[in-house]
Formats: structure tokens, sequence, C-alpha cells
């Protein structure tokens, strides 16, 4: 599903890769953050909008805690598509 | 007010459905959204019964599993069946039905088709098994082509040999254009999609209003975001305004994502033409991979039927995508096409329309039946009389 999910950037992984660790209610992987490096880049603390593994825009925390709740609102779409990362192995 | 309750805010809610009401008026307005994130939240949420009935919402060939025809799905399973192929694939597409079955039949004969989250996920399989070759179904409108770009990018900066991708992307405008186009149907203005606008920007729906004369209100995804972008929909009409709007501007921008959008121009170009699933051949439609990645392109690699496959009698998926019929005015709707027994792809499809409604709608309605009206109005206004 087109659904972008809010996650928190938690940890740089391998900056030359674009790869950083984030966190999608608990659920800790790593996305690319490539298409972001042109906006500043992100660091550890960043919200963004995550879709298929990668982060698509960067959102404030404020927005990022409304879209959460947004999301859960839409039930079994929004789990799924955490269900979905949780068997990403993206730079394991 | 029973579904409005669930809001996140129900006071704002209902600020917003009274404001709505009262700039409708007694006109009559058909507005489409082209999302399939948006045909699920206004299923999910029952926002058509909590707009009053001057209001109509369509829903338009926002689900780019929807828009791929059964032709395509038999390729996609002949590459599959590929002795040796290590096929993977997003969820949805896995129970897509061709004209003899689906990949997870496919998988049930022998085939490995594997599901994947993401296209490095697929670009890892093909890292953790160089002597399979390994292809990744590519769908999705411009919100994922970026992200089968950037894996293709790196799979020739790994030198990754063993992948391909079967590329099924998709643009938003060409479809927009025709239904535009389309003598059928007469609307009266659109709700953008939300996060193929995270990409695109707002600048190429400019044409909506400057050809057509119709506005374009990009939307988020929450129930309060799609009644928000209605109501700067008809507050434009009302002032004789036409313009693209965003009301998504905490995940929108402008200018979109240029990153996103260079590796776009990079990686793909667009295919003269494609097929869609009820909207027929669309020019420009479609992306494939450049020549230069032509080490990577499945459809190279791999020799596929690539016959066109009408969609059976009984299915109205084409009209229901085009926002021709709704869901329930399908013949087959809930009879012989079910979630577990799906004739199209509108039911196959999380975000199909079909599959939304069955999942969520029959039962709002059933509920606004019940209650005697055909949508539960702010307090202080009349009941309207039952549709």
């Amino acid at each position: 599903m087109c659904l972008g999910i809010p996650g928190e950037v938690v940890e740089i992984v391998d900056s030359a890769r674009h790869l950083a660790k984030v966190d999608v209610v608990g659920v800790r992987r790593n996305v690319d953050i490539g298409l972001l490096e042109d906006d500043g880049g992100v660091v550890p603390g960043d919200w963004v909008l995550i879709h298929v593994g990668f982060a698509m825009a960067k959102i404030d925390e404020a927005e990022a805690a409304r879209a959460l709740e947004g999301l859960q609102l839409m039930g079994a779409a929004y789990t799924d598509e955490v269900e979905a990362m949780k068997s990403s192995r993206i730079a394991e | 007010m029973r579904f409005v309750d669930e809001y996140r805010d129900p006071a704002a809610a209902r600020a917003l459905v009274a404001r709505i009401t009262e700039l409708a008026g007694d006109d009559h307005f058909k507005l489409m959204e082209v999302c399939g994130g948006h045909t699920h939240t206004i299923y999910r949420h029952g926002i058509e019964h909590v707009l009053p009935s001057s209001v109509e919402l369509v829903h338009g060939p926002g689900c780019p599993v929807c828009v791929i025809p059964m032709g395509r799905i038999d390729d996609a399973i002949a590459v599959a069946s590929t002795p040796g192929v290590i096929f993977t694939s997003f969820g949805d597409m896995m129970r897509v039905p061709g004209s003899t079955g689906n990949l997870l039949g496919a998988k049930a004969m022998g085939a490995d088709v594997r599901f994947v989250y993401s296209p490095l996920d697929a670009l890892r399989i093909a890292a953790d098994n160089p002597d399979r070759p390994v292809v990744f179904f590519a769908v999705g409108f411009e919100t994922t082509a970026p992200s089968t770009a950037v894996t293709l990018l790196r799979a020739r900066s790994d030198g990754i040999s063993n992948f391909t991708v079967f590329c099924n992307h998709v643009t938003i405008v060409p479809p927009l254009k025709a239904i535009l186009e389309s003598p059928d149907l007469r609307l009266d203005g659109f709700i953008g999609p939300g996060h193929v606008s995270t990409v695109i920007g707002q600048r190429p729906y400019r044409f909506v209003p400057e050809v057509y004369r119709k506005p374009l209100v990009t939307a988020g995804f929450e129930p309060l975001d799609i009644l928000q972008a209605i109501e700067m929909l008809l507050l434009q009409i009302r002032q004789g305004r036409c313009q693209v709007e965003n009301q998504y501007t905490r995940c929108v921008r402008e200018d979109g994502n240029p990153k996103a959008l260079a590796v776009l121009a990079e990686v793909f170009e667009l295919r003269p033409h494609f097929e869609w699933r009820g909207l027929g051949f669309i020019s420009q439609s479609a992306l494939k991979l450049r020549p230069e990645f032509a080490d990577w392109d499945a459809e190279l690699r791999y020799s596929v039927p690539g016959v066109r496959i009408a969609d059976p009698k009984a299915c109205q998926c084409g009209e229901v995508l085009k926002g021709a019929i709704k869901p329930w005015e399908c013949k087959v709707f809930g009879t012989a096409c079910t979630p577990e027994t799906p004739i199209g792809t509108c039911m196959v499809a999380s975000e199909g329309a079909c599959a939304a409604y069955y999942n969520f709608g029959r039962l709002h309605r059933e509920a606004a039946v019940r209650v005697g009206s055909r949508a539960p109005v702010a307090s202080g206004a009349a009941v309207p009389e039952p549709a």
C-alpha cells in the first residue's frame, strides 16, 4: 500500500550508503535516507515518512505524533504495513 | 454522530461538516479522489455518511495494483515460473488474478515467489543468492518508483548482475487527464493524492485548473484532512477561484522531492503507452528502465507472453476505477466477487475501492439506513430526507 509511516531516526548506520536505523512504534529497521540528502540529510532525532524501506520526507515531531494517531485509526492497513516492515532485512 | 466520534477531534470534524454543508447549499457536487490511501480512509471512517448528500465522493484510479491488466499478471507469472527464478513482490500483487490464476497459485505449483517489504530486500536476496536470478515485481505510482530507481542504482554500483526489475510503475497525471477527457464523468473537483505529491510536488497538477477549469486540493490521510480538503474545494468553487491548493503542507512541498525526481529521471523513461485496467491504453503513462539499465530489465531478460487479456465479462472494475459506478453498483460485488474470491483487482488490493467498501462501507451504510437518514448531520441543521 502507498502508506508512508512516520518513524524516528535513531542512528546513522552508514552515511556513505545512506542507511539509517529508524524506530516505528518500537519496530527498529534500517531504511535508505538517500532521497533526503538534498534536504540537509537526517540526524538522530529527526522524524521521517517511511515507504517501502525509504525515507521520503522529513516531518516535524508534532506532526509525526498526529500522523501516527491518524494511522492507528486506519486499523489493519496500518498494522499490516508495520508487520511488513518487520520482515525487512535491509543492511543487516 | 457515531463515526465522527471515532475521529481524533470530533468537534473539529463536526465544525468542518457544518461548514461543508453550508458551502454546498442546494447544489450537488461530485468530487473525485485518486489515491488508494484516501479511498481507504474515506470508507474506513464512513466519511461519505458524515457528509451531506449534496457532496458526493467518487473514487478514481488511485490504486496502482488495481490498474494492472490481467495480461500483465500473466507476464509476471510466466517470469516467476521460469526455472530457477526467485520472484519477489509486494503482498497485494500476489493475489491479483491473471487469466489462469495468481502468483500465489504459481507458488503452490512450485514457483519460488517471495514476499518483500522493500525493493532493497529483493536486492538483498539477489546478493545472498548469486547463483539464482532474482526478479523484483515493481508496482506503484511516483511514491514507490524512486525506491525502485535507487535500488537499481545500487545494483549497478554494487555489481549485482543476477537482479532484474519487472517494471510496472505508472504515473498519476495521464490517468487524471484521461478522466477529465472522459465524456461520461462530470466532476466538480479533485482531492489530490497525498504521498505521490511528496515526490512530484504541486506543479504537475496545474493543468487541472488551467486547462480543465476544475480545482484540486492535495490532502493528507486523516479523516480531518479529507474533510478540510473538501471544504477548501467548495470554498474555491463558491469564491469563483480555480487553483491547485495544498492541505497537506506538513508533508508536501510545492517542488516535491527534487532528489527523488532526479533519480526517477536517471533510471526511467516513459513508455509510449501502457494499458490501464478500465481506462484502456494511455500514452506516456508508465515507466520503463532506460537503455543504460538494460542488464537489470526483466522484460529484456525473459520472454513474456505479452498478451492482452480482456477482463471477465462479469467484471466491472474498469467502471469502478473511472468512478463511473460505485462498488455496490457492480453486479458481482459481494456475491461472486468478494475478498476471498476476487474476480477483479478492485477487490483484491487493500486500497481498491471494492475491498475498502466491502470491509468498511457496507456496515456504515446499513447503519445509516437503520438510523433513518442518509447522513448524520451536525447539530442544529435539519435532518435530510432519506436517499
